[in-house]
């Protein structure tokens, strides 16, 4: 307690006011106003309004730059699905083509086949009418050889004779 | 162990010029540590912050916060400098007399410059100088004026009397805490002194703790400090009040 009053007691006779004091506190407190206003406060402010300023920019950027990506994103979106439209149109075309060839080299070759065969018909018709000549040449030929070979073995000597002079006989009445 | 203020009086014979050469001192000393400190921290300044700038910046947000908040950020955009000045400097005062007293024979040299009254009123006096000044500049005489009588002319007198008030509480709140924070501290100096080793170790502890307990109160009593300059200078400058 005695250490208390005693403090109490020190401390106080700092107290009072003094005016030399008063006058150095406010202007020595003024002078550091200015002074950290101009080299301190000032430049911070700014940098800081700068920075905020720069990202205020870069934000709007970003912004633009997104809506711009979306933009193409959905452009090529829609590219891509007219391309595969197109892709799905070309490939059917295709195979309606293919289909449409296919049946036409069908039919060329049916014809073909046909033609082929007809001709084949006619040629073995042909042949077989040539044979059917020739057969019937060599026929009449063989009967006309059977029939010598006939009559040269069942002719006797006076029937030759009769048919000698038949013959001699036909032949003058020819004349 | 009596301390005893280098006191000057009278200087250069007029009777009013009274100097305690130790606060003229300490004030001198806190000037010059906070515009160092504050120099170096707004040098370089880069778009990406880095460690002192970060922290710079922070105050500056801190105060900008306190303005906000009292007054709106658009008005109170010219008081950035004061605010952040007057936070700085009361801080670094107030943390002067945490870390060490020196006293010389028996004549105490530092302490925070905050644990005199004179300093305190005087930075009190000035905030409250200034709230009528910018009340005047910002709103017009006449509105000023009015500001005094509304919303009942009655009310006149003791509008007249809040203002000596608001100077008194500021500044004497601030130098109470102080004050008080350097008594203690001044007191368990002592108490370490009286059987030294046993009673110097037995003084750690408290010390410790009630220099903790300073640093938290200089920065509480900082911050009290220019939120209550920004609600003063908002009371006169703002339309509404």
């Amino acid at each position: 307690m005695q250490l208390l009053t005693d403090g109490l007691v020190i401390q106080a006779s700092i107290g009072g006011l003094q005016g030399g004091d008063m006058v150095f506190s406010i202007v020595s407190f003024l002078i550091l106003l200015a002074l950290l206003k101009k080299f301190a406060w000032g430049p911070l402010m700014n940098k800081m309004e700068e920075r905020e300023n720069h990202i205020a920019n870069e934000i709007e950027t970003a912004e633009k730059n997104r809506v711009e990506a979306e933009k193409a994103a959905q452009e090529a979106n829609e590219q891509l699905k007219s391309t595969r439209q197109e892709a799905q149109r070309i490939i059917e075309d295709a195979k309606k083509a293919a289909i449409d060839q296919e049946r036409s080299i069908m039919e060329a070759a049916n014809e073909a086949a046909v033609r082929i065969k007809k001709s084949a018909e006619e040629d073995i018709a042909r042949e077989k009418e040539k044979a059917v000549e020739a057969l019937q040449a060599q026929v009449a030929t063989l009967s006309v050889q059977i029939a010598t070979k006939v009559i040269e073995k069942e002719i006797n000597a006076e029937d030759q004779e009769q048919l000698i002079s038949d013959y001699i006989k036909e032949v003058g009445e020819e004349r | 162990m009596d301390h005893e203020s280098p006191m000057l009086e009278d200087l250069f014979g007029v009777p009013w010029l009274d100097f305690n050469l130790s606060t003229t001192l300490m004030v001198f000393v806190s000037s010059v540590i906070v515009f160092i400190i504050c120099t170096l921290g707004a040098r370089k300044l880069q778009m990406k912050p880095t460690g002192f700038q970060n922290f710079m910046e922070w105050i500056v947000d801190f105060v900008k916060g306190i303005i906000g908040d009292t007054m709106g950020w658009k008005t109170g955009k010219v008081f950035l400098p004061l605010g952040l000045t007057l936070l700085v400097f009361v801080f670094v005062s107030n943390m002067l007399g945490v870390i060490f007293m020196g006293v010389v024979g028996h004549t105490l040299w530092w302490k925070s410059p905050t644990a005199d009254a004179t300093v305190t009123l005087s930075l009190a006096g000035l905030v409250v100088l200034l709230s009528h000044y910018y009340g005047i500049k910002v709103r017009g005489f006449k509105a000023y004026c009015k500001g005094f009588i509304s919303p009942v002319p009655f009310l006149l007198p003791f509008k007249i009397i809040e203002e000596f008030t608001n100077t008194l509480t500021l500044g004497l709140r601030l130098f109470g805490n102080v004050f008080a924070k350097e008594i203690l501290l001044s007191l368990i100096t002592k108490m370490a002194m009286i059987a030294v080793p046993f009673t110097t170790v037995a003084s750690i502890i408290p010390m410790m703790a009630w220099q903790g307990f300073g640093m938290f109160l200089g920065a509480i009593q900082a911050f009290i400090f220019t939120m209550l300059t920004m609600v003063y200078i908002s009371h006169k400058v703002s339309e509404d009040h």
